[in-house]
């Protein structure tokens, strides 16, 4: 599995960063990106306000 | 390299407020704000109250105040109603605020006192000397990527702070310490404008609550925050709202003009919060209310005592972790005790059945209680139903 990033859908809130347990996110003022320490929880799929993050198959 | 005693990475109040405070006291003081304009997207409810501004040196000022009202209104699952005055509200009732305005007016303070502001300005990581101490920050920014040597460090960057982590300090939480929320700015509504309203149950927000903030007589900030432990799918947050606003006639008919979404810390507070060369304030550092969600009171009140000691940490040359502790002790002997005992209220409140909260707040509505403590509302209920007191008794 990995995380997908719906970027029509991102509010750039961070909500999805803080939440991650491994610190494997991070934002600056317009850009999201995953690094590869992901560990495929699904908290930031979750956390997302607006429902723009999701777990999709490799 | 350029060098500076003090770099803060985030210009929101608490990173603001910092700043100011440090370059009061002769630092010198860079400020890192990764996005283009300070304070803006806002990512807040906007609510503070009147009554800690003066502690930390903030003037009322009528540019940023939208509006003002008289106090709290907490509204049970059945419906009933609890009102409250300001004085006794807490630190986020008494006025509706622009955030993006109010944060830039604070940026503005801290550049006055002599700090430099660079916007656009993403950090990517943290710079280390030999021993291990935090020694700068490594930039990308509108002048391309570059590095910054620092005496000290601030992670004021926010809930999704990252500098703690990069520095060694676990500010990771755990999903029930966690709110995912979601605000719309409303106008053509009819908001009680008297009142900042909560909305408490299951049915609009399991484990958090729907709040109606008022911004003027026909405008309000409507938002919800759902524990992330109660959240079974990915955007519940925006449905429950939704669903709120659907089934209040006041909101039905309003349009949204501005759309909020964001995390909110609730858990109890860090372990630590300071290395060598390193120290967090505001929501990085896990310092918001974990009752109510509010995190400038704190973060502002913690900033203060965080820009003193950083001052005098740059005359005397030294940002160890040991001098640091100056900064962890003094924000603890100020916010730790009412952090933990709110934390432990959350606990308690989100196992709490509707049924429960309806009395609850039927008790309070009818008592004499004038003040929104924890310790009063407890004491309140403990009288007419001891049971529901009993398990939270160490709280009193």
């Amino acid at each position: 599995m990995m995380i997908g990033i719906d970027v029509s859908k991102c509010m750039h809130c961070g909500a999805c960063v803080g939440t991650c347990p491994v610190n494997a996110m991070f934002l600056n003022d317009a850009t999201l990106e995953i690094y590869d320490n992901c560990i495929d929880c699904g908290l930031c799929v979750k956390v997302c306000p607006v429902a723009a993050l999701s777990m999709i198959k490799k | 390299m350029e060098e500076f005693d003090v770099v803060v990475v985030g210009a929101g109040p608490a990173g603001s407020i910092t700043a100011k405070y440090a370059a009061m006291g002769g630092a010198s003081v860079l400020i890192l704000e990764k996005r283009q304009e300070v304070g803006s997207p806002v990512r807040c409810g906007e609510g503070i109250a009147r009554k800690w501004i003066d502690e930390v040196g903030i003037k009322l000022d009528k540019r940023w105040i939208a509006h003002e009202v008289k106090g709290a209104k907490l509204v049970s699952p059945d419906g009933t109603e609890f009102r409250i005055d300001e004085e006794y509200a807490g630190s986020e009732v008494g006025t509706i605020i622009e955030r993006d305005i109010f944060d830039k007016a604070l940026a503005e303070d801290a550049v006055k006192a002599g700090a430099e502001l660079r916007l656009k300005s993403a950090v990517r990581g943290l710079l280390f000397d030999d021993n291990g101490k935090v020694s700068g920050v490594k930039i990308e920014s509108l002048e391309g990527a570059y590095e910054i040597k620092a005496g000290a460090v601030v992670g004021a960057d926010g809930f999704e702070s990252q500098i703690g982590r990069w520095g060694g300090i676990d500010t990771t939480m755990k999903p029930n310490d966690i709110t995912s929320a979601i605000q719309y700015r409303m106008v053509d509504i009819e908001p009680d404008p008297d009142y900042a309203e909560f909305f408490l149950g299951t049915t609009w927000a399991p484990g958090g609550y729907v709040w109606i903030f008022p911004k003027s007589e026909t405008s309000a900030n409507v938002g919800v925050g759902i524990l992330l432990s109660n959240v079974k799918e990915p955007g519940d947050a925006r449905k429950y709202l939704d669903r709120f606003i659907e089934n209040r006639p006041g909101l039905r008919k309003g349009k949204v003009i501005e759309i909020v979404s964001g995390g909110v810390p609730v858990s109890a507070p860090l372990d630590e919060t300071v290395k060598d060369g390193l120290l967090l304030v505001g929501d990085a550092a896990r310092q918001t209310n974990p009752l109510t969600g509010g995190g400038i009171a704190n973060g502002c009140i913690a900033g203060k005592i965080a820009g003193e000691v950083l001052a005098e940490g740059a005359k005397e040359g030294d940002f160890s972790r040991s001098f640091l502790m100056k900064y962890e002790n003094g924000w603890r002997d100020r916010l730790e005790e009412e952090l933990y005992r709110d934390w432990m209220a959350k606990e308690k409140l989100i196992g709490l059945n509707d049924d429960t909260l309806n009395k609850m707040i039927s008790v309070l509505s009818e008592s004499d209680i004038d003040e929104l403590s924890v310790y009063r509302i407890l004491e309140e209920i403990r009288k007419r139903y001891p049971e529901l007191v009993r398990e939270i008794e160490d709280l009193l």
